[in-house]
């Protein structure tokens, strides 16, 4: 294998992995910029992942063929909405501690989608196999080297997924939502004598956290496990929160970081290859991302790009 | 002003917390082209009234009328639709957003989906050159300075229209030339035919600039009369509900050795910017010395370096003739400084401690409360019910958290606990900040008393008439330097502010 | 008389006793709609706790690491830092156990349990500590660090045990010896897995609470947790008390992975996942109130809950993941502690109202 087709495949399989975590570290992105700490994105990748596995399975019995992953994709939007509703009401209605709140989307998940599975299918653990997305080239861009097979011979969840970078990057940048949004986030005081409803906009964002993450979550159902079950998702949402965080809480920083996990995944199998990495144990090379999390942070110079008003709930009486 | 329609009427307003009400029937009208002056003490009503009036709480009772239209404001959203704005006093404003992003939020204009920055900005511009409020539309808020903060506040409001201003104690953290600025900006507006409500406990700004007076004590209307027909004592009086004095009395210092001496201190930020730039002082016993300054000179670096809060670059600090520069903070404080904390809640107390916990915040781990390892609880609750007592800190019990004690009791619980442990130097930043006239009196008899017992006081304050007041003597700091002191008998106002303004340099040498 | 009163009727107990309530009213709904009888399902959930000796004991071999991992995040909580690594530092203090009872198993038993039991505790502690190191001095969010070394952990684990102890052909590491264990009245309990250890998780309790509200370190740590600001400004070092909070608080997680170890299994699995500890700890700390005593009452109720559920999917055939939207449900409603107050209002007013008579 030539050097240039190997870096190709090695930007295709990253991009793979990769494509959830940036579903999933954008829609981070859109709560916390509202001020509201979402460490339950993890919960609401089971919630889309199981939503996708059941909807798509059902789609394909009602004879929806190849539009069966799509109707997936929808039913783990509302599920994922639903799921991060129960956060956005705990959270921000009740004023409930934003990352213990977080964690009960997390036990909720983890406990209802299983439940639900067992109670669908029988006792079965898992949601049947489904026909899951498959890789589609786009033509002439895919014949680029290198590029070509990196990003133009993908699944249509990642071009989605680069799609969304672009106009999540656009919609708080640029428009007056994001504006609003992120004033949420930074002094909701200064918000709300403006007229901006804090409760509507937080709300909003984390909804929004849900819509994406429950997106993140179908996509490992889609297309790497075609299946459900209680180990799809296992921790891939904690990485996104990292993905978010050493992004800055900027869409196209996510998506850097959301690759650089990728690549890190990615790497491990195509490591293996080499005789030289026989030498080292597969649980370093495992390590990698993790530790270079942290020694990132370490060395990033200056503070991190945190909201100001993250992790606070609004009361109006104390200005 | 006419007989015309007034532009706002409240009515009877009233409005209960649990607890307490705080508005008891109050009315109010405001006439077009009026500057309006609603004084009372912190605490007196004036903020819920007007965040009444804005929409931001509800009256229990009583009705407005805007313009002679009976209205319900029940959100900023409807205050701002009626034509009335806020300026507030902690300015509302996002850091790291532009001057235009701030002003334009919740009314951006467009252009298809997006912000149209463009416009946006020219109409800012427009706006700050017909009030002369000199913004730079693209700046943001985190390099601009306070003044120019608070132009931007004023802004927000004219870009939405307002006729109707609140000014919230606007002249808090302004200089004298700052607020003489403010003044003519406030004089221009009503001639061009807004109408304003300024809320301030300031006597002086009152006369100067407004029309009537409204007076509020304890949730209740005093009185409401012209300003040409009354005076400050009249005003305070009514303010407090007996008659004050300005003066405060104290006899003259008997001056000591220096106690504190800072020599040539120098204190970088990360980013490289001088904090304390080769900054000389020096607080001998038995004197006030009262450090005046526009906030963000320097005050809050001087205290962190003097109770090694923070560290220094270079230079020297000592105290009682012992170098303590760069020493723990633990190890200053038991070379006999104390410290009233400029933030109480932020760092005077732990408020989810007890009032017996907060007492020994800083002598907890010393005999005879604690023995070996262990916390000696008996010796604790008696040392705070000692001192409860003699401080008049009122509060259910020495168990009670301080959180829920009133401001007032809470800074003497951090005032008791400073003086108990006998320091040679007493650091009081801010200390009257947010307390209502018998407590400020209070702390400020206490500070003479330990500096007629010889001890060396060093006192920071933005109210220029406390350090006018209180001060022995007063140095003038400005970008981290003191650049001046004078004695308060032979300064005032003007020549303070042209110094804090940095307009006057004298090297800091002392006079004599 | 009175005292007592007070504290019962405090918010303190009531809350988290209606959350419970209505915790269980979620889970007995979700089994409604499922087409299960909630009522049956409790029935046998408790019955198979109490039905027999060896349930019994196994029962409390559910509720001991609960015990830890809950007091573990419950401590770290207290000095103001959330502990989501506490998964990670019950894995390394796991594998040191491990490792020095396979490594010296020569030893006699009087020597060998306690080295182990330091090894595990101390190992623990020490990766704990690494967030805590990291917080003081760089001041980066320890909920990020101990996500990542919670992964590091599992990994580092796994290398530890399959390239060292592994036991030929099996996913899991060789049994320690007899030495090396510590399980006592096992007969009591027809052979349940009961150890040392839950005595030694109620001695952790009693020490929490000793220690942070009896002495000079605890009230530190405490200023530390409530306002670190203030903390400093009182002269405290307040990097030194986060450094201990965390090893303090991994010390405790630690253990529950060696009494795992010694007490229970008597090996150690590689894990292709996170086996959950530490997550189960957040539940329990969060049910506690974050205080030692809470803990110990919440771990008992959550191991009650999932040994249980295992009767319940037998006897009602109700899938035992029931339990986890219970759980869930159960800290959501403290939490959000307004859903409660609210549910309790008319309570409230009537007890107002008798004060006023």
């Amino acid at each position: 294998m030539d050097v240039l087709t190997l870096l190709g495949q090695l930007l295709n399989s990253t991009l793979v992995f990769s494509t959830a975590l940036i579903f999933s570290a954008l829609g981070g992105i859109f709560s916390e910029k509202s001020g509201v700490i979402n460490i339950g994105l993890e919960g609401l990748m089971i919630f889309g992942a199981f939503a996708a596995g059941v909807g798509t399975y059902y789609a394909q019995e009602a004879g929806m063929g190849n539009w069966s992953p799509w109707i997936g994709i929808i039913a783990a939007i509302i599920v994922g909405v639903l799921g991060s509703l129960i956060h956005a009401v705990a959270a921000i209605t009740f004023k409930a501690d934003q990352t213990i709140s977080g964690i009960v989307i997390n036990f909720l998940a983890a406990g209802l989608t299983v439940y639900i599975v067992k109670l669908l299918f029988e006792g079965s653990a898992e949601t049947p196999l489904i026909h899951a997305f498959q890789k589609k080239a786009i033509p002439l861009l895919r014949d680029i080297p290198v590029i070509g097979e990196g990003f133009f011979n993908a699944y249509p969840t990642t071009y989605l997924a680069l799609i969304l970078v672009a106009l999540s990057y656009f919609v708080l940048f640029k428009t007056p939502f994001g504006l609003r949004l992120r004033s949420v986030g930074e002094y909701p005081g200064a918000a709300d004598t403006l007229g901006v409803n804090v409760t509507r906009m937080r709300y909003i964002g984390v909804l929004i956290s849900g819509a994406l993450a429950g997106i993140g979550g179908a996509t490992i159902t889609l297309t790497t496990t075609s299946t459900f079950a209680h180990n799809t998702i296992s921790g891939q949402g904690y990485i996104a929160i990292a993905a978010m965080i050493f992004g800055k809480w900027n869409p196209v920083g996510a998506l850097g970081a959301a690759m650089f996990f990728g690549f890190s995944q990615a790497i491990r199998n195509y490591v293996q290859l080499f005789e030289w990495s026989k030498s080292i144990p597969q649980e370093f090379i495992f390590m990698i991302p993790y530790v270079l999390t942290i020694i990132v942070l370490v060395s990033a110079v200056g503070r991190s790009a945190a909201p100001s008003a993250l992790g606070t709930s609004y009361d109006p009486g104390k200005r | 002003m006419s007989a015309s329609t007034p532009v706002v009427e409240l009515k009877q307003i009233t409005k209960r917390f649990p607890g307490i009400v705080a508005n008891d029937s109050i009315s109010l009208t405001l006439h077009k082209g009026e500057i309006h002056a609603l004084l009372g003490e912190n605490g007196a009503g004036k903020s819920t009234l007007m965040n009444i009036l804005f929409g931001l709480y509800q009256p229990d009772e009583g009705s407005i009328e805007i313009g002679g239209k009976p209205v319900k404001i029940d959100n900023p959203n409807k205050a701002i639709k009626l034509g009335i704005g806020m300026v507030h006093q902690h300015f509302k404003l996002v850091q790291p957003f532009t001057v235009t992003e701030n002003i334009i939020l919740g009314m951006e204009p467009k252009k298809g989906v997006n912000i149209d920055y463009k416009s946006a900005s020219a109409q800012v511009a427009k706006l700050s050159e017909q009030y002369g409020l000199r913004v730079n539309p693209d700046d943001k808020i985190q390099d601009i300075s306070v003044g120019m903060q608070q132009r931007v506040e004023i802004m927000k409001t004219l870009f939405r229209g307002a006729d109707i201003l609140i000014f919230d104690e606007p002249t808090a953290v302004l200089t004298p030339q700052e607020i003489e600025e403010l003044m003519a900006i406030m004089r221009r507006l009503v001639a061009e035919g807004k109408s304003i409500i300024l809320i301030t406990h300031k006597l002086k700004e009152i006369m100067e600039i407004s029309d009537r007076v409204t007076i509020i004590r304890r949730g209740k209307v005093i009185d409401t009369v012209d300003t040409d027909k009354t005076n400050p004592n009249e005003l305070a009086e009514k303010m407090v509900g007996r008659s004050v004095s300005f003066e405060i009395d104290k006899t003259e210092p008997n001056i000591g050795p220096a106690i504190l001496q800072l020599n040539d201190v120098k204190m970088t930020s990360k980013d490289g910017v001088a904090l304390l730039n080769g900054l000389n002082l020096e607080v001998k016993a038995g004197e006030i010395v009262g450090i005046a300054g526009v906030d963000g000179n320097g005050q809050t670096e001087l205290i962190e370096a003097i109770t090694g809060l923070r560290k220094i670059d270079s230079g020297s600090i000592k105290a009682g003739g012992k170098e303590i520069a760069n020493l723990s903070a633990r190890k200053i404080a038991e070379s006999g400084v104390g410290h009233i904390p400029e933030d109480r809640h932020k760092h005077g107390l732990v408020l989810d401690f007890s009032v017996s916990e907060n007492l020994v915040l800083k002598t907890y781990y010393q005999a005879p409360y604690s023995k070996g390892s262990f916390l000696n609880r008996n010796a604790i609750d008696e040392h705070a019910q000692e001192l409860v007592g003699k401080y008049d800190v009122r509060t259910p019990g020495i168990e009670t958290k301080v959180r829920s004690m009133s401001g007032g009791n809470q800074q003497k619980a951090i005032i008791a606990r400073e003086i108990e442990m006998n320091p040679e130097l007493l650091i009081a930043a801010q200390p009257t900040r947010g307390l209502d006239v018998g407590a400020i009196e209070s702390v400020h008899r206490q500070l003479i008393e330990q500096r007629d017992m010889g001890k060396a006081v060093l006192l920071v304050s933005f109210e220029l008439q406390e350090i006018m007041n209180v001060s022995d003597r007063i140095a003038v700091i400005f970008e981290g330097r003191i650049v001046g002191e004078v004695l308060p008998q032979n300064t005032n106002d003007q020549e303070l502010g042209l110094m804090m303004a940095g307009c006057w340099d004298q090297g800091g040498q002392p006079v004599e | 008389m009175n005292k007592w009163r007070k504290i019962f009727l405090s918010d303190n107990i009531i809350v988290p006793l209606v959350a419970i309530l209505l915790g269980l009213l979620v889970g007995a709904a979700v089994m409604l709609i499922g087409g299960y009888n909630p009522i049956d399902a409790y029935r046998f959930l408790i019955k198979r706790v109490v039905g027999t000796p060896y349930d019994f004991g196994e029962t409390i071999r559910q509720i001991t690491p609960l015990i830890f991992t809950g007091l573990s995040v419950a401590f770290a909580f207290r000095s103001g830092l959330f502990n989501i690594g506490a998964d990670g530092q019950v894995l390394i203090g796991m594998t040191a156990s491990t490792a020095v009872a396979l490594s010296w198993s020569g030893l006699p038993s009087w020597l060998l349990v306690p080295l182990s039991v330091i090894a595990g505790g101390l190992a623990g502690g020490l990766w704990a500590s690494i967030a805590g190191y990291l917080k003081a001095k760089r001041g980066i969010n320890e909920v990020i660090t101990t996500i990542m070394l919670n992964w590091t952990a599992l990994y580092f684990s796994n290398y530890v045990i399959r390239h060292f102890y592994l036991l030929k052909g099996q996913n899991r590491s060789e049994d320690i010896g007899a030495s090396a264990t510590m399980t006592f009245l096992g007969s009591t309990f027809s052979n349940a897995r009961v150890h040392w250890g839950t005595v030694i998780a109620l001695l952790a309790a009693v020490f929490f609470f000793v220690y942070l509200w009896k002495t000079k370190q605890g009230y530190e740590m405490r200023a530390v947790g409530l306002n670190s600001k203030a903390a400093e400004y009182a002269g405290m070092n307040v990097g030194t008390n986060v450094v201990k909070a965390m090893f303090i608080s991994g010390v405790f997680a630690g253990l529950a992975g060696t009494f795992e170890v010694i007490g229970v299994f008597h090996y150690q699995s590689v894990f292709a996942a996170s086996p959950g500890y530490g997550f189960d700890g957040i539940a329990v700390a969060l049910l506690g109130m974050n205080h030692p005593f809470g803990v110990v009452l919440s771990a008992i109720l959550y191991g009650v809950l999932t040994y249980g559920s295992a009767g319940m999917s037998f006897g009602a055939g109700v899938p035992p993941e029931l339990i986890k939207i219970v759980i869930g449900s159960i800290i959501f409603f403290i939490a959000a502690q307004g859903i409660v107050r609210f549910v309790l209002k008319p309570f409230y007013l009537k007890r107002k109202k008798e004060k006023v008579m």
